[in-house]
């Protein structure tokens, strides 16, 4: 297996702007050839990691990161919106819209087979109700 | 209630003990207050129709609540399943402990477990099988540290100070939170920038609402994020206003962006919300796991977490909580292991909890490791605070164990400090952020906690974090502001850690970042899994790291403590002592006294210990002489040789430490008339009148014993000191030799008697 990616393979890591990852150095930010588009990670370079995670036995994590590398292609202001409306709960109409439209517009397949999962599968209770404020757990 | 006060005083101060002040309580089954065993808690089963799993824990599809559904479909493995379930219990546990089972055969297996099975597994294990079994199934072979830096003003200046000692401590990652939620940008600056100006490669994330989190992320300023809560039953998480799904959503957009995803759970979240229901703690907690799993987290942070009070208010709690951290390691999780909340008032508890994780070894030994005083800590952690970093690395030391934590002196300290509040001045002066200081920077450096700081205008530090996270500016501005200024160094260290986003190697699981050759690489389960199959295998605290674990700052070198440096000889030497005659008091004194070495364990000249001696006996109208005894550097036979010359059959010996006795030539030589052994403890007086009592007993007249002061911690400070003393002491014994009359040199004008230690001589 070939990987740390970076250490294994690093003439296949590209940047999300299609760039070799090389280009990536303090000496082309300072000429100033290097801007937020080369931010982040590359849809392909996701998958590889996926294709490594499934190998060494880590299945779920695997489909995390092809989901994610889907993402990729996703605005930001839309993936925030698919999340608002995955945790109302809610089913049916809201979620089918942005299911296809992710399918459709950025090819998000598992993602959009993914909300549909979530939107069938949500809990029938009316998510509407008084609700208590969860513990802070997620700030330890 | 608990136990009352009995009226007697030791109950009364019992009471008054820190323990006390910790809630204990019996269990409460029905209502969810039990660590196992939950009147609720359903059988275990699994059934698997076509690929599927169509029943879990007693329940078929059609029962399935939400968060079975998504456990079922995502988080066991229909392949295994039945194979796994056909196993005992017991089985399961003794394979899951056993160093012969492979981790990766304990995985396989353990992907097919239900949440019931699973608490079923750990509840045959006693805690030291736990212990042993989380050492073999922890992912990464290099044992970690998460470290809490934030503090009450959001001052920028501190918190790159504190990361950046964080990143010199050996953290591998740090987390920061807001005092003001505005500031989430210029905090996730500040710890990004400190951290990477104290050891390049340090991963760093804000605990702040999601949606500001992920646009932190996209702009390339934090690298984790773990502020994804999830809980075992569809009330909790309603009441969190999610669902499985949208958490492993949030977890799929997070990796998108080259974020590293670690999940929170652990005990005591549902029943602190009111939706027990009967069920125990560890079987909601067991669902949470297989929840994270099957969302993808390649981790979790549990262990109670922030909830840690409740489960230790229970019988079982602290085992519980690490049955918790043992589930999540053997279905293949990232585990960051809790100990960052206040868990007890006593320390001794808090210990005792901490050796669970510790001793094992996990992937992060505490969920947040407060590196600053624990008045500064946002999260409502420190546990451990930085008064404790030392006790810490003294720990690591005494076990050879290693907690995730480098010893570092202070000049390194405060180096890294400085290099990192001037690199956040200089960006905020790049950046147009609200000026820092030349003093801001100073009082970073040197502070204690942020009340040592000047006050800023909050105001503006606010708008400032607005501005910066509504323009197009990214972590590259930041980069180049460092080079700009300077700091190319910390320049490179940003870039270094961006490119490795652009990599993903640290999503793997349990990923960090080490440096390696002027760069940086991920280490996670995959490139550096913990393969520990008995004795002499698995990690070990050997070589560079070991020597780097037992050098901790304060300890110092033997050879330079307890030397007799300039000591005088403070005697002439004459020939050898003959038997006395007269009504006399012998002063026997050690092979090194008075020459070789100078002053007793507590201090006191030699001079001054000899001249009380002979004061006190010539007070009592008998005369007194001085023999060296050369054979012996026991204190006993010391005062038995001098009882054996003295006209009197009475002596006082005195060894160079201090120790005196008084001893009579019929005694047997490990009798004694009086010992005085806290020699640290003793004062001119005592040997005053340790040598009138002498006196008396030469006379045959009664005497008082000098009364001896216990300082049960004498012996602790003084241990070391002692035994270099003796030391000298030993190497001065002439074997044979008999023992030397001895004459006091003039006395030049001495000290006050409570001279400097021997360690300063």
């Amino acid at each position: 297996m070939r990987y740390p990616l970076y250490r294994d393979a690093r003439p296949r890591i590209t940047l999300p702007s299609g760039r070799p990852i090389e280009e990536f150095s303090l000496e082309n930010l300072e000429a100033g050839r290097l801007g937020a588009e080369d931010l982040g990670i590359h849809e392909q370079t996701l998958r590889e990691q996926a294709r490594i995670a499934e190998e060494a036995g880590f299945t779920a994590l695997a489909r995390n990161l092809d989901r994610a590398a889907e993402l990729t292609r996703v605005p930001a202001a839309k993936i925030l919106e698919i999340y608002e409306a995955l945790r109302r709960g809610g089913r049916g109409a809201a979620l089918e819209a942005l299911a296809r439209e992710i399918e459709e517009t950025h090819g998000a397949r598992l993602t959009a087979a993914f909300v549909r999962e979530a939107a069938a599968a949500a809990p029938s209770t009316d998510p509407g109700g008084d609700s208590v404020a969860a513990p802070e757990r997620g700030l330890p | 209630m608990g136990e009352r006060s009995s009226g007697s005083r030791r109950a009364r101060e019992r009471e008054a003990q820190p323990v006390r002040s910790d809630t204990t309580i019996h269990e409460w089954p029905e209502a969810g207050l039990v660590l196992t065993g939950g009147p609720a808690d359903p059988p275990a089963s699994v059934r698997v129709e076509g690929g599927r799993v169509v029943e879990l824990d007693g329940r078929s599809e059609e029962e399935f609540d939400s968060v079975d559904r998504f456990i079922a479909r995502h988080a066991i493995d229909p392949r295994v399943a039945e194979e796994a379930m056909a196993l005992s219990p017991l089985e399961l546990a003794r394979r899951l402990f056993h160093p012969d089972v492979a981790s990766s055969e304990v995985r396989r297996l353990f992907s097919g477990l239900t949440p019931a099975r699973l608490v079923e597994v750990v509840a045959e294990l006693d805690v030291l099988e736990m212990m042993l079994a989380l050492r073999k199934m922890r992912l990464r072979n290099r044992v970690a540290n998460q470290a809490h830096v934030t503090n009450l003003r959001d001052h920028p200046a501190l918190l790159a100070a504190d990361a950046a000692e964080a990143a010199v401590r050996g953290f591998a990652e740090v987390e920061t939170t807001v005092g003001v939620a505005g500031m989430a940008p210029l905090n996730a600056v500040a710890v990004l920038i400190g951290s990477q100006a104290g050891r390049p490669g340090v991963l760093t994330q804000a605990a702040v609402e999601e949606g500001v989190n992920l646009r932190l992320a996209m702009k390339g300023l934090v690298s984790y994020a773990e502020t994804l809560s999830v809980y075992g039953n569809e009330e909790s998480f309603r009441d969190g206003d999610d669902t499985p799904w949208s958490k492993a959503f949030l977890a799929s957009a997070y990796a998108s962006r080259g974020v590293k995803v670690r999940f929170t759970s652990g005990s005591g979240s549902e029943v602190l919300l009111g939706h027990a229901h009967g069920h125990s703690m560890l079987y909601l907690e067991a669902r949470c796991i297989l929840v994270v799993k099957g969302a993808g987290s390649q981790g979790v942070q549990n262990g109670a977490i922030s909830c840690i009070a409740l489960p230790l208010s229970l019988p079982g709690g602290i085992r519980g909580v690490l049955a918790e951290n043992l589930i999540a390691a053997s279905v293949g999780l990232e585990v960051a292991s809790g100990n960052d909340a206040m868990a007890s008032h006593s320390e001794m508890r808090k210990t005792a909890k901490l050796m669970l994780q510790m001793l094992p070894g996990t992937d992060f030994v505490t969920s947040g490791y407060s590196v600053m005083p624990r008045r500064d800590n946002l999260f409502g952690g420190g546990n451990f605070d930085s008064n404790d970093l030392d006790a810490w690395t003294a720990v690591q030391r005494d076990l050879v164990v290693d907690g995730g934590i480098t010893p570092v002196g202070e000049d390194e300290v405060r180096r890294v400090r400085q290099r990192a509040a001037a690199a956040v001045q200089a960006v905020w002066s790049e950046m147009g952020f609200p000026p820092i200081r030349d003093e801001e920077v100073d009082a970073a450096v040197d502070a204690r906690d942020s009340g040592d700081l000047p006050e800023r205008a909050r105001s503006a530090d606010v708008a400032a974090a607005r501005g910066f996270l509504d323009s197009p500016a990214t972590v590259l501005d930041l980069a180049g502001a460092l080079a700009r200024t300077g700091f190319a160094r910390e320049a490179e260290a940003l870039v270094a850690l961006t490119r490795q986003r652009a990599a993903g190697d640290y999503l793997q699981p349990s990923g960090i970042l080490v440096e390696d050759a002027g760069d940086l690489v991920a280490e996670s389960a995959v490139s550096d899994p913990h393969l520990y199959s008995g004795p002499g295998t698995g990690y070990r605290v050997e070589g560079r790291r070991r020597r780097e674990l037992e050098s901790v700052p304060f300890a110092v070198d033997p050879r330079t403590l307890g030397r007799a440096g300039e000591a005088p000889e403070i005697f002439v030497e004459g020939g050898t002592a003959r038997t006395g005659s007269a009504t006399e008091v012998v002063v026997a004194v050690g092979p090194a006294f008075g020459g070789r070495l100078g002053r007793t364990l507590g201090g006191l000249s030699h001079r001054e210990v000899v001249g009380a001696v002979l004061e006190g006996i010539r007070e009592e109208g008998v005369a007194a002489r001085v023999v060296r005894v050369r054979d012996t550097a026991d204190c006993a036979f010391i005062g038995h040789e001098g009882a054996r010359l003295s006209g009197s059959g009475v002596a006082v010996g005195i060894q160079s430490r201090g120790t005196a006795v008084i001893h009579r030539r019929d005694l047997a030589p490990l009798d004694n008339l009086e010992l005085l052994s806290h020699a640290p403890n003793l004062t001119l007086d005592s040997y005053r009148t340790l040598g009138r009592n002498a006196a008396c007993y030469a006379l045959g007249r009664p005497a008082e014993p000098v009364p001896v002061r216990v300082d049960n911690m004498a012996r602790l400070r003084h241990i070391v000191q002692s035994t270099l003393l003796h030391r000298v002491e030993v190497e001065a014994v002439t074997p044979g030799g008999p023992a030397l009359d001895l004459v006091l040199r003039d006395a030049r004008p001495s000290g006050t008697g409570s001279g400097s230690p021997p360690e300063a001589a």
